[in-house]
């Protein structure tokens, strides 16, 4: 009876985790299927505290009070523009319970006497392999993107040998570990070494691969999970496991996929370390800088606005002004459309959220497939800290190191308007020839503050 | 019993792709949020390891992984929750779902 009943918690548990994620394809739907969905993380936890397992709740009370407590303000007051070094830390946390309950699985096996099967050790270091590896490296990205690392890529001579050996040893751990279950010391190195290679990882990464890392340390916490439900025989967590892996994959291939790039050019290529000498320089071409008043009045009187935000609309946290803006242009009879490019940002869908919070409605927001058609017709291209998404070179220069990459069709609007900082180059180190075209007028400084000033500008006008 | 196990993966992780993959870029974040709060069903197996009294590591080590997976299912939904919220249609403002519109300004 009991059995039943937990069995039937997990099933239902697993129903709506799937019902969850399906309503995520409609914003108006998404809301209510996550309640669903966290209806059903109550029934799976109610299930397992019944069962007979367990004898002792006082660290389980504990546990689940602490957890609240820390959970309660990462959820409630963690603000958006700290999203992605969030997500990077609720990852590292995922990951860790994984990781745990396998050591924890492994010593009562051991304590106990009882010998480990070889199928179950398999599962056992698959789990601490990823999930320490997870742990390491979501730290080291939640630290770059938190800014506490520099997030440029990190590298020294020979790294990609020193990972390599690093790896082949990681596997050799689980292949001895395997044959020779009880062994604790080839456990616990196990364990070192996959939280070093976690962190050897994700070092070399540059801030601008983040989405991609992110995306695939979230798939591989996914299959610890799926490792754990292995190792203790629990279905639901292979389930929940499974789905969470998955997610992670496809974001991480979409993610490549709009940078043109392999995982493994991702993982190994420790992009934007060096410039290459291919790339086109800016010798002998002249920018041509422009003013907030005439910037705004072109603004002002253009029929179709087309914003582009990048990571740099993020780290000025201007979105609240870029949505001021927007509506003041839609007052005067003008049309604002916001292109977003998959890659804008540091995570998947970066832009989306923090313009939502904005208030700028979703059916304002474009993905890159669906607006490109429409710069031709576009009066003006705003693009606000974005630079190797509009970059041309993408499309036309065969030795630079972004060739391929979709890009946002900036340049095919009648006139380009770009908030940027200084002339410095982008992520990849490469000059913007976009912003030597003769269309193209450069606002400097502050993206927020030059917002305030168009704003304020436009409302004159 | 692996056989059957690894049945389900399979089919869990077919079923996850065929949903996820017509998740919408807009909602990516959210959706990146939605899985972490779901993974945070890693609890199931620390409840088991921290309440089964096996012996003082299993414990330790089960209730520091209560707290940590208990952090992401309440972070994680609220989260979730949070985000959602803020994204609306260009149409006067009723809200349906009786959420009121965020603060933040």
């Amino acid at each position: 009876m009991r059995e039943f009943f937990i069995e039937g918690s997990y099933l239902t548990a697993s129903v709506l985790f799937i019902l969850g994620l399906r309503s995520l394809t409609r914003p108006d739907k998404a809301r209510r299927g996550m309640q669903l969905a966290a209806a059903g993380m109550l029934f799976a936890v109610v299930g397992t505290l019944v069962s007979q397992q367990i004898i002792d709740y006082r660290w389980i009370a504990a546990g689940l009070v602490l957890g609240a407590v820390i959970g309660y303000p990462l959820g409630m007051w963690v603000p958006m523009t700290a999203m992605p070094q969030r997500i990077a830390l609720s990852l590292t946390f995922s990951a860790l319970a994984a990781a745990l309950v396998g050591i924890a699985e492994y010593n009562t096996r051991l304590t106990n006497g009882e010998g480990i099967p070889r199928p179950i050790m398999a599962a056992l270091g698959i789990e601490v392999l990823l999930g320490m590896l997870t742990v390491g490296g979501t730290l080291i990205a939640a630290g770059k993107l938190q800014e506490l690392i520099t997030s440029r890529p990190l590298t020294f001579r020979g790294q990609n040998l020193v990972n390599a050996i690093v790896f082949l040893a990681m596997l050799s751990l689980l292949g001895y570990l395997v044959a020779y279950p009880d062994r604790q010391m080839l456990f616990f190195s196990l364990i070192a070494l996959s939280f070093v290679f976690g962190i050897l990882l994700v070092l070399p990464i540059g801030g601008a691969d983040m989405p991609v890392v992110v995306a695939l340390l979230n798939s591989y916490s996914g299959l610890a999970s799926c490792a754990t439900g292995f190792a203790i025989g629990n279905v639901i967590l292979i389930i929940s496991g499974s789905l969470d892996g998955s997610s992670g994959f496809i974001l991480s291939v979409l993610m490549s996929k709009a940078m043109n790039r392999s995982f493994t050019n991702v993982l190994f290529g420790a992009f934007g370390a060096t410039t290459s000498p291919g790339a086109k320089s800016a010798e002998g071409l002249s920018v041509r800088s422009t003013s907030v008043e005439d910037a705004a009045v072109q603004l002002a009187y253009a029929q179709l606005v087309i914003v582009i935000p990048g990571y740099g609309m993020a780290v000025a946290q201007a979105q609240h002004q870029v949505r001021e803006l927007a509506e003041l242009i839609e007052g005067r009879g003008g049309e604002v459309k916001f292109a977003v490019h998959p890659v804008a940002g540091r995570m998947p869908g970066h832009m989306n959220v923090l313009l939502a919070e904005a208030n700028v409605p979703y059916d304002k927001l474009y993905d890159m497939d669906e607006i490109n058609g429409d710069f031709d017709r576009a009066d003006v291209a705003l693009v606000i800290g974005a630079n190797d998404v509009v970059n041309p070179a993408a499309r036309t220069d065969k030795s630079s190191p972004i060739y391929g990459m979709p890009i946002l069709n900036a340049d095919h609007a009648k006139s380009v308007i770009v908030l940027k900082r200084s002339m410095a180059a982008g992520f990849a180190g490469i000059e913007n020839e976009l912003f030597y075209s003769p269309k193209t007028a450069m606002l400097f400084g502050d993206a927020k503050k030059s917002l305030t000033g168009l704003v304020a500008e436009v409302k004159n006008a | 019993m692996f056989i059957l196990e690894l049945y389900i993966f399979v089919l869990a992780a077919f079923t996850g792709y065929m949903v996820i993959s017509r998740v919408p870029p807009l909602l990516h974040t959210p959706l990146m949020a939605a899985t972490n709060a779901i993974s945070g069903i890693s609890l199931v197996g620390s409840l088991i390891a921290a309440g089964s009294r096996a012996s003082t590591v299993a414990t330790i080590l089960g209730f520091i992984a209560v707290v940590a997976a208990t952090s992401n299912i309440v972070g994680g939904f609220l989260i979730t929750d949070r985000m959602l919220r803020m994204f609306r249609r260009d149409v006067p403002a009723k809200s349906a779902s009786g959420g009121t519109p965020p603060a933040a300004r």
